[in-house]
C-alpha cells in the first residue's frame, strides 16, 4: 500500500513540485494551499502523513497541528518550514508533530519521515 | 516631549529583526523551491538513465519556474539593501512614495499572514520630505500591524498618503474595530518618542474608522539622535 501524503504549503511552486517528486516516489498525494482547505480533506480522507509548514496565512501551523490532531488523533504531522527557532520546533513537537524539517529539504530524509509516519499510523489502527 | 534613545534604539533593533526574519523566510522559501527544481532535474535524468526520455516541455517549466524565483529573490534582497541603507542618515530627503512602496513590499509577507489586504493610495505627484526614513517605516510599521488588529471583517484597510503645504497625513482607514481604549493601549513610550523623532502627532478618530499620522515635512537635520 502506498503511503498516502497531504501536503500543504501557500506557496504554489513549491507545493506543485514537491508534489510531483513524491508522486514519481510512488505516493499518492493531495494539496492543499491553506490549513482551512487542508482540513476538509482530513475530514473526508484518512492520510499517513501531513507535511505543512508552520507559517501560513490566516491559521498557522501551530492552530492547524492542534486542530488537525484534534480531528485525527492517529495522523502524522511533519512540519516543513523555513527558519524555525528551536523553541518553536519543542512546542511542535510538544503539541503532537511527528517531527520538524527545514526547507530547503532533503527529499530522501523527508521521504524516510514519510515511511515512518506511514509505519507508525498503521500500527495505531 | 525630550526623546529617550534607548527606546528609539530598542524599537529600531526589534523592527529591524522583524524584517530581518521575514526576509529570511521569504529566501529560504525560494531557495527551496529551487531545490526542488534542482531536484526534479535529478530524477528526470536518472529516468532517462533508465531509458525514459525528456520531455523538453516540462524542463522549460522547470526554467522559467527557477527563473522567477531568481527575480523574486533579487527583488528581495534590493528591498533589504535600500532598507539597510535607509538608516545611513539619521535625516535626509527622501521621496515618500518610494518610501511608501518599499514598506510595502517589506510587510508583504506580514499582511498576507494576517489575511489583510491593504489599499495604499499615494499621491498623484512625488513628494519629497526631510526626515528620518528608518523611523519613519518604524513608526508606519507600529501603527500597520495596530491597523491589521483593528481592521473589520472585511479584511481591508486603506491606507492613504496625502500632502498639504507644511505636512503630511498618514491615514490608516477601514479600521471598524478600532475604538478610544484599544488605542490608547497601542500608544506607549516607544510610539511616543518615534513621534518625537520625526516631529509627528499621531491621532485615532474611531467615529471615522482611522487612525492619523500628521508628518512634519522638513524635520531640522543635525538635530535629532
Amino acid at each position: 500500500m502506498p503511503a498516502k501524503v497531504l501536503i500543504i504549503d501557500d506557496e504554489k511552486d513549491f507545493l506543485d513540485i514537491m508534489a510531483e517528486r513524491l508522486a514519481a516516489r510512488g505516493m499518492e498525494v493531495s494539496t492543499a494551499t491553506s490549513a482551512e482547505d487542508a482540513h476538509k480533506l482530513i475530514l473526508t480522507e484518512s492520510y499517513d502523513a501531513v507535511i505543512m509548514d508552520l507559517m501560513m496565512p490566516e491559521m498557522d501551523g501551530f492552530k492547524a497541528l492542534k486542530l488537525f490532531k484534534k480531528t485525527r488523533p492517529d495522523i502524522q504531522i511533519i512540519l516543513l518550514t523555513a527558519n524555525v527557532p528551536e523553541e518553536k520546533c519543542i512546542e511542535a513537537i510538544k503539541l503532537g508533530a511527528m517531527d520538524v524539517i527545514e526547507k530547503p529539504a532533503d527529499l530522501n530524509f523527508l521521504t524516510q519521515k514519510i515511511e515512518e509516519a506511514k509505519t507508525l499510523r498503521r500500527k495505531q489502527r | 516631549m525630550g526623546v529617550k534613545p534607548d527606546i528609539i534604539a530598542e524599537a529600531g533593533l526589534q523592527f529591524f529583526g522583524r524584517i530581518s526574519a521575514s526576509i529570511s523566510h521569504e529566501l529560504k522559501n525560494v531557495l527551496a523551491i529551487i531545490n526542488e527544481n534542482a531536484g526534479l532535474l535529478e530524477d528526470l535524468t536518472l529516468m532517462a538513465d533508465r531509458g525514459q526520455p525528456i520531455d523538453p516541455a516540462r524542463l522549460k517549466v522547470m526554467a522559467a519556474t527557477v527563473q522567477k524565483q531568481i527575480r523574486r529573490g533579487d527583488g528581495i534582497l534590493k528591498n533589504m539593501n535600500r532598507f539597510a541603507h535607509s538608516i545611513d542618515e539619521t535625516v535626509a530627503d527622501v521621496d515618500l512614495n518610494q518610501t511608501f512602496e518599499l514598506f510595502m513590499a517589506l510587510t508583504e509577507r506580514s499582511r498576507t499572514m494576517r489575511g489583510v489586504e491593504v489599499d495604499l493610495q499615494l499621491p498623484a505627484s512625488p513628494i519629497t520630505i526631510a526626515t528620518a526614513p528608518f523611523f519613519l517605516m518604524n513608526l508606519l510599521w507600529l501603527c500597520l500591524d495596530f491597523s491589521l488588529s483593528a481592521g473589520g471583517e472585511d479584511k481591508r484597510i486603506d491606507l492613504v498618503v496625502e500632502a498639504t503645504e507644511n505636512s503630511v497625513h498618514i491615514r490608516f482607514r477601514r479600521l471598524s474595530g478600532l475604538t478610544e481604549e484599544l488605542f490608547a493601549a497601542f500608544l506607549s513610550e516607544r510610539e511616543k518618542n518615534l513621534l518625537a523623532v520625526l516631529e509627528a502627532s499621531l491621532a485615532a478618530k474611531p467615529e471615522s474608522q482611522e487612525v492619523a499620522v500628521r508628518l512634519s515635512k522638513n524635520i531640522k537635520k543635525g538635530a535629532k539622535s
